[in-house]
């Protein structure tokens, strides 16, 4: 297990980011203001259900992708 | 009287009276996205998928909160994905965003100067998708025989460009919308290139199932006004066409009779 003074780095919509080891990517979203927006989330190009968010940890070179809906036709 | 009757537009097991169907983009606002939907009377509101932007704010509006799921068939598409691969991200994205609805519009393009389809990575994408348990509507080239296939396949509506997407040149080939008309079982609808209403007509009095628009409502001088016309056209070219249409002829034939003349 990492201790709490370790960090990940990880690819978020294309952007370099570093994070304490060990959230999961509820944790992710919530640092993010995000938590209860309609968004969605994609790990690694799986998708990760809200239902599980919580239990998906994070882990270094993850490449995680964050999207909403707007406007298109 | 015996009141004017149609069957409802049905896609994908859904029924709905409108047969417009419009998109989100480039409106000045929410406010006018919101209003111009209303005002065109569409019940199925396209819309595209992007990345958050990280680090703004949280609370900024979002469209869903004026094009509401409640209200509308929300119909995620694939715009901006050049490849089967990012579409299909694209689509089990939107899958998720909108708790496991399973309608979309694929559409894969080729190049940024025109944005005409890859119909070979369409076709690619569309037998994942099925695969996956959506229901495709597709974009594509207004090829009857790459539409057969996609019907084929499954896709569940089948929708011609009449023209370049945004380009508000209409239906450039309206003897192949015929065609694909003519040939399918599912849907057809035209998507892209509608530029004002006497093209949406057009489209319906090919027989087209429904007309798909963006552009033409979001970039007219007043877009209210413009949604109102393109429902009316929608409607008008819909009547137009279940009425039949009266055959062309050579001649003049005049509307009055010649019996009874003045100078007869």
């Amino acid at each position: 297990m990492p201790t709490p003074n370790e960090s990940i780095q990880l690819t978020l919509n294309g952007e370099s980011h570093t994070l304490a080891a060990g959230l999961s990517a509820a944790d992710l979203i919530e640092q993010l203001g995000l938590t209860g927006r309609r968004i969605a989330v994609e790990i690694n190009e799986q998708i990760v259900p809200k239902s599980q968010l919580a239990q998906t940890h994070l882990a270094n070179g993850d490449q995680i992708e964050v999207v909403h809906a707007i406007g298109g036709g | 009287m015996t009141p004017l009757t149609d069957t409802p537009f049905t896609v994908a097991g859904r029924a709905f009276s409108s047969r417009l169907l419009v998109g989100t983009g480039k409106y000045k606002d929410f406010t006018e996205t919101g209003a111009a939907i209303a005002q065109s009377g569409a019940e199925i509101v396209t819309f595209a998928v992007r990345r958050t932007n990280l680090g703004q704010d949280a609370d900024a509006p979002n469209l869903l909160d004026v094009v509401s799921p409640q209200r509308y068939t929300l119909l995620p598409n694939t715009a901006g994905c050049y490849n089967a691969k990012d579409a299909v991200r694209t689509c089990r994205l939107a899958r998720e965003l909108l708790d496991g609805h399973n309608l979309v519009k694929l559409e894969v393009l080729g190049d940024d100067h025109t944005l005409y389809p890859n119909v070979v990575e369409t076709l690619k994408a569309a037998e994942t998708l099925l695969a996956d348990g959506f229901d495709v509507m597709v974009y594509t080239s207004d090829d009857p025989i790459v539409a057969r296939e996609l019907e084929a396949m499954g896709c569940c509506a089948i929708m011609p460009l009449g023209s370049l997407i945004g380009s508000g040149h209409g239906i450039q080939n309206p003897h192949n919308v015929r065609l694909i008309v003519e040939q399918s079982s599912v849907p057809v609808l035209v998507d892209a290139g509608i530029g004002t209403a006497s093209d949406a007509a057009m489209a319906m009095e090919l027989g087209c199932d429904g007309v798909l628009l963006n552009t033409a409502i979001a970039h007219a001088r007043d877009p209210l006004r413009m949604a109102n016309a393109m429902k009316l056209a929608v409607e008008a070219g819909r009547d137009a066409f279940l009425a039949g249409r009266m055959p062309r002829r050579q001649s003049a034939d005049p509307s009055s009779p010649f019996a009874g003349r003045i100078n007869g």
